[in-house]
């Protein structure tokens, strides 16, 4: 196998990495609300319109849960970008130029997302908890639906032409931002959006214990539906126009993938359900990158595309990167792991210091 | 404005703010993490108490670090394509091995110190907070060489078929000259924040806790002193590295130090070059008006020789325009950058970093025994001595950016020529717009919240122990 096309797996890793961990975190913001909704008597707010106490552990026990993780999570986020950069330049300046504001959305959504999450519990007055809790709800729908926005627009195409810069030739976007939304584009948001929800609830199932466990698994099942119902139409448009062999295989796990994750959450086996929606994220962003093969983004009404030698570093660069990313990310991978395995315990409501007990936000 | 224009306002607004904040990061993690580990040496409980404290402004301040540099990461793309096309090859692979070797570790390790209370054997944890160090100190290594890679280029060929700048040797980019010094440099300035700002923490806690509980007055009077030392010693490390980086400088990019020096002349030959402290007018080159001027200083800072030759602006300028004059890729109207610029922030860096000193030594001085310096100004001191040594870093990175123009890499490419030919200006209008917006808006936040932490102070010591599995966690969101 050759560099270019080592490092297009790579790329292709590195957005699987990211969407199957960030996308349970995303998905765990999407729950707060849905989540912390009081339920039965006795959970009254003592004020009317302020949250009860209940709902406020319910909301911390779900942000504790992704707390040692999202952050990391993201970071594999920018190792794609990075990545992108140093092994395929002109991938990384064509998207990125091109789909300007979609990103700046994104980055925006995302600032305002990690400050939240960060920020919400420095303090503890109604309204300042109630901000952050909109930037991360906010955050954690918006982000998912803009990265699939921009995946689906690599595959369906963009609108590109031939400069000359010099002597060479070289593709650059050549649409306005109206281009990058179409059915399809919005469709590929709803998608990834609604998968990462349901990624989320397993998630939370796996990782809660008592109300919150059951009313995750219930709501997984009707976010599972709903993911599964739009990922199917998603791929079958998609795959009607770029579908190759191999890309119908992977939708093909894709979608069996999730209907295990459905019905192992229905029966209770969560780890098989979060291992479920786990490869199905995989196995979408493995069926994208299949029908972007051999191109790193592909044009749009028979413009010309972007392709992976045209896009790709020299092989001196390449082969360095390789030797990088294989003695450093076993490396990497080893203690994230760790870091899993030290917070695997289930939590509850209980685990939550009350807030009268809790020696003021923070003890960290 | 044209898009050049606004891309460029955009890259210093954003590089700018990003900057308050890493050094900060970089600085506060190295102390959080002494004091966490002394600690467990010493089982004095004030230093746990520090520990957390400190702990708690550290993470105030990572968050804005981290979600302003997800931007840097992107914008390269966003308004910089030529470039980055141009540059890919070699300037890429620093950024993904940063991201790669230094992001995840901090993140992950960060997570680890903060969740960890009571969950990870205490030797254990104390690691936790100097691998997350280790991680801002290798982040700030990579992006260094990136940016030294822009500053003296070296390690690379361009590919005549392409057009494009290759690698050809990445040990050579990663240890060039430039970078050696451009490291210890930046990291002992970030030593040097932290310091500053536990030092100014410390004496203003300190004279709250006047007549209050002993145990306070000695915990915070030996964070005081502790930055203050920090500050002093870090400052004497970027004093020295400065000097180094200045003879490399001059080597590498002289019209960058004759730049900072408004030297539009060369001296004539046997005759060594001033340094000028301070200049009115006169900055445009007619008849400069040095006001405060040390002999032959320019000289020694430049070559290390009393009498060495350094080269005036004009004299560079034909030269550069003999080399580069037809190259597509690096045609600029003039290579001498803006001098005021230049100059001015040269003269504020320097002040800034002697002046965070010079207050480091005063209260080294002023907390000796059993004293509180209870002054009326030594309030506002407190305050502007780390300001200082944060905007120190702004303008010494104003200075080397902007003494590099017009090139974006050195002697290669036209800044002009680099940005993205895709993106109008109404986009740029837009996401400058919102970034700044945001920024301002999170400022406030940040310093509000840092405010009420400080004011806080530490929390009463606690016994810390390992939870068993049904009790509340020690700490949780």
């Amino acid at each position: 196998m050759d560099l270019v096309l080592i490092w297009f797996v790579l790329i292709a890793v590195l957005w699987t990495g990211y969407l199957v961990l960030e996308g349970f975190d995303f998905g765990v913001g999407m729950l707060l609300p849905l989540l912390a909704r009081d339920r039965g008597p006795g959970s009254a707010p003592a004020v009317p319109g302020q949250r009860s106490t209940s709902s406020e552990d319910r909301r911390r026990t779900l942000l504790t849960t992704i707390g040692p993780h999202w952050d990391g999570n993201e970071v594999w986020l920018l190792t794609a970008g990075g990545a992108t950069f140093a092994a395929f330049p002109h991938w990384y300046a064509t998207m990125f130029s091109g789909m300007y504001l979609p990103l700046l959305l994104l980055l925006v959504t995302l600032i305002l997302r990690n400050m939240g999450l960060e920020y919400r519990h420095k303090r503890t007055d109604a309204a300042w908890v109630r901000r952050w809790d909109v930037a991360i709800v906010g955050g954690s729908v918006i982000a998912p639906f803009v990265v699939g926005v921009a995946l689906t627009n690599l595959v369906v195409g963009m609108p590109m032409s031939e400069h000359l810069s010099g002597t060479t030739a070289y593709t650059e976007f050549s649409g306005s931002v109206l281009d990058l939304f179409t059915p399809v584009t919005l469709l590929g948001g709803l998608a990834l959006t609604a998968l990462c929800l349901t990624h989320g609830a397993h998630f939370v199932a796996l990782k809660t214990s008592g109300p919150l466990r059951q009313e995750s698994r219930t709501l997984a099942r009707l976010a599972g539906a709903v993911a599964a119902a739009l990922s199917v139409v998603l791929l079958l448009v998609l795959g009607a126009d770029r579908g190759t062999v191999a890309s119908w295989v992977a939708a093909g796990v894709a979608v069996v993938a999730l209907v295990v994750a459905i019905a192992a959450n229905t029966k209770g086996a969560e780890r098989l359900a979060f291992v479920g929606s786990s490869t199905t994220i995989a196995m979408v962003v493995v069926g994208y990158f299949l029908m972007l093969s051999p191109n790193a983004i592909n044009g749009r009404d028979a413009g010309p595309a972007l392709t992976l030698e045209a896009a790709a570093s020299s092989s001196m660069t390449l082969t360095i990167m390789t030797w990088a990313a294989l003695v450093f990310t076993p490396i990497m991978l080893g203690y994230t792991v760790w870091s899993y395995w030290i917070f695997r315990r289930r939590l509850s409501v209980d685990h939550m210091a009350r807030p009268d007990t809790r020696t003021e936000e923070m003890v960290g | 404005m044209d898009v050049l224009e606004l891309a460029r306002w955009q890259f210093a607004i954003t590089t700018v703010y990003h900057f308050f904040f890493v050094p900060v990061t970089i600085g506060l993690s190295a102390i959080v993490a002494w004091y966490h580990s002394r600690w467990i040496r010493t089982r004095n409980e004030e230093h746990l108490r520090m520990a957390k404290f400190l702990g708690k402004l550290f993470t105030i301040n990572f968050a804005l670090g981290l979600v302003t540099g997800i931007v840097q990461e992107f914008q390269f793309g966003m308004n910089w394509s030529t470039y980055s096309r141009f540059v890919g090859d070699i300037f890429g692979a620093p950024l993904a091995l940063e991201a790669l070797l230094a992001f995840f570790l901090e993140s992950t390790f960060l997570g680890l110190w903060i969740f960890g209370w009571g969950r990870i054997p205490e030797r254990l944890h104390a690691a936790t907070m100097w691998i997350v160090h280790i991680g801002t100190v290798l982040s700030a290594y990579f992006i260094l060489a990136a940016n030294s890679f822009m500053q003296n280029p070296v390690g690379y060929r361009i590919n005549p078929d392409t057009g494009r700048a290759e690698m050809a040797d990445f040990l050579a980019m990663l240890t060039s000259p430039v970078q050696l010094v451009a490291f210890p440099h930046v990291i002992t300035a970030c030593y040097m924040v932290g310091g500053a700002l536990v030092m100014g923490v410390g004496v203003h806690k300190l004279r709250q806790a006047k007549g209050g509980a002993l145990a306070d007055r000695r915990m915070y009077r030996h964070a005081a002193r502790l930055g203050a030392v920090v500050t002093l010693v870090a400052g004497l490390g970027v004093t020295i590295s400065g000097d180094v980086q200045g003879k490399v400088m001059t080597e590498v990019q002289p019209m960058k130090m004759a730049a900072a020096e408004a030297l539009y002349e060369t001296p004539p030959e046997g005759e060594c070059a001033p340094f000028s402290v301070l200049t009115v007018a006169g900055l445009g080159g007619e008849d400069p008006t040095h006001v405060l001027e040390i002999p032959c200083l320019l000289s020694y800072l430049g070559t290390g020789s009393w009498d060495g030759q350094v080269q005036g602006m004009v004299e560079l300028e034909n030269e550069y325009r003999a080399s580069f004059g037809d190259s597509e890729l690096t045609r600029a109207d003039t290579y001498i950058p803006p001098i005021a610029m230049t100059y001015w922030n040269f003269r504020l860096m320097m002040g800034a970093g002697f002046f965070a000193m010079a207050v480091g030594a005063w209260v080294l001085w002023a907390t000796r025994k059993d004293r509180a310096p209870m002054q009326r100004w030594v309030g506002p001191l407190m305050v502007l001595a780390p300001i200082a040594t944060i905007l120190g870093h702004s303008f010494g990175w104003i200075f080397t950016e902007i003494g590099r123009q017009p090139w974006v890499v050195f002697g290669e490419m036209a800044t002009h020529t680099a940005v993205s030919p895709s993106v109008g200006s109404t986009d740029v209008w837009i996401s400058m717009g919102v970034f700044t917006l945001l920024y301002g808006a999170l400022a406030v936040v940040e310093v509000r919240l840092l405010l009420e932490y400080i004011r806080r102070g530490a929390e009463p010591f606690e016994e810390p122990r390992l939870v068993t599995d049904d009790e509340p966690l020690a700490f949780t969101y």
